[in-house]
């Protein structure tokens, strides 16, 4: 068992900050895009019911940016404080990249997200609609470059190593990396993903407490609709994503698969138990050859092990196994939960259209098909989108262990010299922190929804102290 | 003081002190003033607080950016000098971040919360506005004694924390008094008043101690002749002071003239304050320690950076013009009816 020092401290410090601040980029850049699409809407159709979505999205969207505005600046500040490290090697690259961020995306956010959350009656209807459009853009752009640099350090190219710093050689192969358009799409299709559960989950709680609104019903379908259309194909990104990872990330894959021996036909082990020290797993249940089918697309294909990546001097160049095992499984897990629940829910939906063609006219999609239960099944789906984000999250950043910028420096590296107990009184706070907001944020969003449902938009008893009245004073007869 | 304007590897560092040292004075007195009305909420009644947050909501996330770029660009220009800083700096940084983290959140969870959650968060918005000013001004005494750490450096600390939490209370009443009318706008020119204090304490304090801790600044500001040149420096604050007092006892003029004046003036004067602390530190990025040319990125990636910001500055600087327009006016007290 290692000791808590400062290395270990500082990493699970830097582990705690990133898993909350992940949760809300990772509404906030589909939600932006949702807003946009119902802002859309409403100005193509003049349909009351895409702007009381949009009203009753737009406080979850002001909510979870600034939980992501406030998360994020205390990363970016912990760069400094525990990880000095990694800027004072790698900071001719990563500088740009962060630079680029604040200037194209961060400000851009920021200032339109003013005119989109209290700008309605203030603004022409186009440029609400542009601040709605750029605000997405902007979280987009930021997912872009936080991507870009992050995906150069799993695959880092296009610069040189003078006197123990980096120096860009080539920004193109930098941006361009090989890693990069795969994780890329991977982290949109799960934002997209996230936000598609969390729409119809909040939507199916409203429809459970009796809220027959129009626009619940346009919200659900639309949920379920992304959550769709869109798990195919992010199966189809991670397959993809896989194919990469095994190429330029042996070592992780072969953590992700419990793969010890290099061999041929290698089974996909469908559960057990990693041992680091026996280096086995224990209690396997496997399917033969089927891995190297899904990573090599033959029965017979080589996969390397984990054996494979310890040095002569017995030095582990291989992530732990078990936390990337386990996480591996976690997300594939979720991703099938989802696509066998949104799948039902979608085949339910339709077949009732066509039971009821006529009767509901110009529907393709009809809510009250749904049966009950699934309806209850889609209520704790709401957040599925936050267990396999984080999930996929920890094997890729635990696979790239222990390197931080793969084959340039260690974590060890970087971390600050700092006493641990000062991390320690530090990370508890921040978790204490976290927690209690996390408790909230949960809890906001469900008093929102039961007050929605209630009929009650926040119009009578609240009054909206932070000003979204523009918004709100749109539909004054509903 | 102006470089070689030849040589890449010393006009980038400079160019980048300068950019940064104006986005952390934009963030001064942008953050200072919503900072400020956080810590003078307990003060005010109920309905004046929800004006007090009408009157920042459509801007505080834009004016915190400026921070985010500051410490950006700090970060990308100058990495070593950002490792030491804020190494040296650990927990007074964690004390601004929790209270960042506090006053952000409370913003948006407040209007959304049930009426008797209400009441805890409003408390989280003057704690947290409160906790950042003060570790804010925490920093920048420890930064001016070269962050050495000592019971006198923390004394010192401890003042500038009061004096700076002092003065955000100030351009946030000065704001406030821009803002607001009626009864809240009296109130406002009456915190303004009770606050100048702390504005003229506060640069007296450091203005004194500077260069009493450094020979070096002692000598660039008190040899012949640059006494003469930058004797405009304080001659022109103490003028500023005395115009703020003389219209904070006769304000809110008739018909509300001028209303943005004190706003301005205190600008005009956290400017002057500013320059004269770059001047002092100039070319030091870590006071006597670490220079801005020994701490800058290799010149071919601040150069990247360097169009970027040519180009994105400027747009930045246009479109917040653009939102300050759009919500320029009185706050209203904004309600869901």
């Amino acid at each position: 068992m290692e000791t808590l020092d400062t290395l270990l401290l500082s990493r699970i410090q830097f582990a705690a900050n990133i898993s909350f601040h992940i949760l809300f980029p990772t509404i906030t850049i589909a939600l932006g895009w949702v807003l946009f699409f119902f802002r859309l809407r409403f100005a193509q159709t003049g349909d009351e019911k895409w702007m009381a979505a949009y009203r009753f999205w737009v406080k979850i969207f002001a909510l979870s940016f600034a939980m992501g505005v406030v998360s994020g600046i205390t990363m970016s500040f912990q760069f400094g404080t525990n990880w000095p490290g990694f800027m004072e090697t790698v900071g001719n690259i990563a500088g740009p990249l962060l630079a680029y961020e604040v200037l194209t995306a961060f400000f851009l956010e920021a200032v339109f997200i003013g005119i989109m959350l209290f700008g309605f009656s203030r603004v022409p209807g186009w440029l609400h609609m542009l601040a709605t459009g750029l605000v997405a853009f902007g979280t987009t752009m930021s997912a872009f470059w936080i991507i870009v640099l992050n995906s150069w350090m799993h695959t880092p190219q296009g610069f040189e190593m003078i006197d123990g710093q980096a120096f860009a050689t080539d920004w193109w192969a930098i941006i361009f990396n090989p890693s990069m358009p795969y994780r890329f799409a991977h982290m949109m299709l799960a934002s997209f993903l996230t936000v598609g559960f969390l729409i119809a989950g909040v939507s199916a709680f409203r429809w459970i407490l009796g809220d027959r609104s129009r626009e619940v019903r346009a919200m659900l379908k639309t949920g379920v609709a992304i959550g769709a259309l869109l798990i195919p194909v992010q199966i189809f990104m991670g397959d993809l994503h896989g194919l990469n990872t095994k190429e330029y990330q042996p070592a992780k894959v072969a953590a992700m698969e419990g793969l010890w021996d290099t061999q041929q036909g290698a089974p996909l082990v469908l559960f057990g138990i990693p041992d680091e020290e026996a280096r086995t797993n224990h209690m396997a249940v496997e399917i033969p050859g089927l891995a190297s089918f899904i990573l090599t697309h033959h029965w017979d294909g080589e996969l390397t092990g984990l054996n494979d990546f310890i040095a002569e001097d017995g030095t582990v160049l291989h992530p732990p196994v078990a936390p990337v095992f386990w996480s591996f499984r976690v997300m594939v897990g979720t991703g099938l939960a989802m696509l066998l629940l949104s799948w039902t829910a979608a085949w339910f939906m339709w077949r009732r259209r066509a039971l009821h063609e006529g009767r509901i006219a110009g529907h393709w999609f009809a809510v009250e098909g749904l049966p009950k239960p699934l309806l209850w099944a889609l209520v704790p789906m709401a957040f599925s989108g936050w267990v396999a984000t984080l999930a996929g999250w920890y094997t890729t950043e635990i696979g790239r262990q222990p390197w931080l910028v793969q084959g340039v420096m260690t974590t060890e590296m970087a971390v600050a010299d700092v006493p641990a107990p000062m991390v320690m009184g530090t990370l508890v706070t921040y978790l204490a922190i976290y927690a209690a907001l996390l408790f909230a944020y949960i809890g906001v969003i469900a008093y929102l929804a039961r007050k929605a449902a209630k009929g009650d938009d926040g119009q009578a008893d609240d009054m909206s102290h932070s000003g979204k009245a523009g918004v709100m004073a749109l539909s004054p007869a509903e | 003081m102006l470089p070689d304007f030849a040589n890449p590897a010393d006009w980038l560092p400079w160019a980048f002190a300068s950019l940064m040292g104006l986005s952390i004075l934009i963030y001064v007195v942008l953050d200072g003033f919503d900072l400020g009305v956080g810590i003078l909420f307990p003060l005010a009644t109920p309905a004046e607080q929800d004006r007090m947050i009408g009157s920042i909501g459509p801007f505080w996330d834009a004016n915190e950016t400026w921070l985010v770029l500051a410490v950006g660009l700090l970060l990308v220009a100058f990495p070593a000098a950002h490792g030491m800083i804020l190494t040296a700096l650990y927990l007074p940084v964690f004390v601004m971040l929790v209270g960042l983290i506090l006053r952000g959140v409370a913003f948006e969870f407040r209007a959304k919360a049930r009426d008797h959650h209400k009441r805890l968060w409003n408390r989280f918005f003057f704690v947290g506005s409160l906790m950042t000013a003060l570790a804010q001004g925490f920093m920048l005494g420890l930064y001016i004694m070269g962050l050495e750490q000592s019971p006198a450096t923390y004394a010192f600390g401890a003042l500038t924390a009061i004096f700076l939490a002092v003065g955000y209370s100030f351009i946030g009443s000065a704001w406030l008094i821009h803002k607001t009318e009626g009864a809240l706008q009296l109130k406002s020119v009456r915190w303004g008043r009770e606050s100048l204090w702390g504005v003229i304490l506060g640069i007296g304090a450091v203005s004194l101690a500077t260069p009493l801790v450094s020979p070096r600044i002692f000598d660039k500001w008190l040899s012949f002749p640059e006494v003469i040149y930058l004797a405009p420096l304080p001659i022109l604050s103490g003028l500023l002071i005395l115009w703020l007092w003389r219209m904070l006892r006769s304000m809110p003029y008739a018909g509300d003239a001028r209303s943005w004046l004190p706003f301005a003036v205190a600008t005009l004067l956290f400017a002057l304050a500013y320059l004269g602390m770059a001047y002092s530190f100039y070319p030091y990025v870590v006071p006597d320690r670490l220079t801005i040319y020994e701490a800058a990125s290799a010149p071919e990636s601040l150069f990247i950076i360097f169009v970027g910001a040519c180009i994105v500055v400027p747009v930045i600087a246009g479109y917040s013009v653009l939102a300050y327009t759009i919500f320029r006016g009185k706050a209203t007290e904004l309600r869901y009816d």
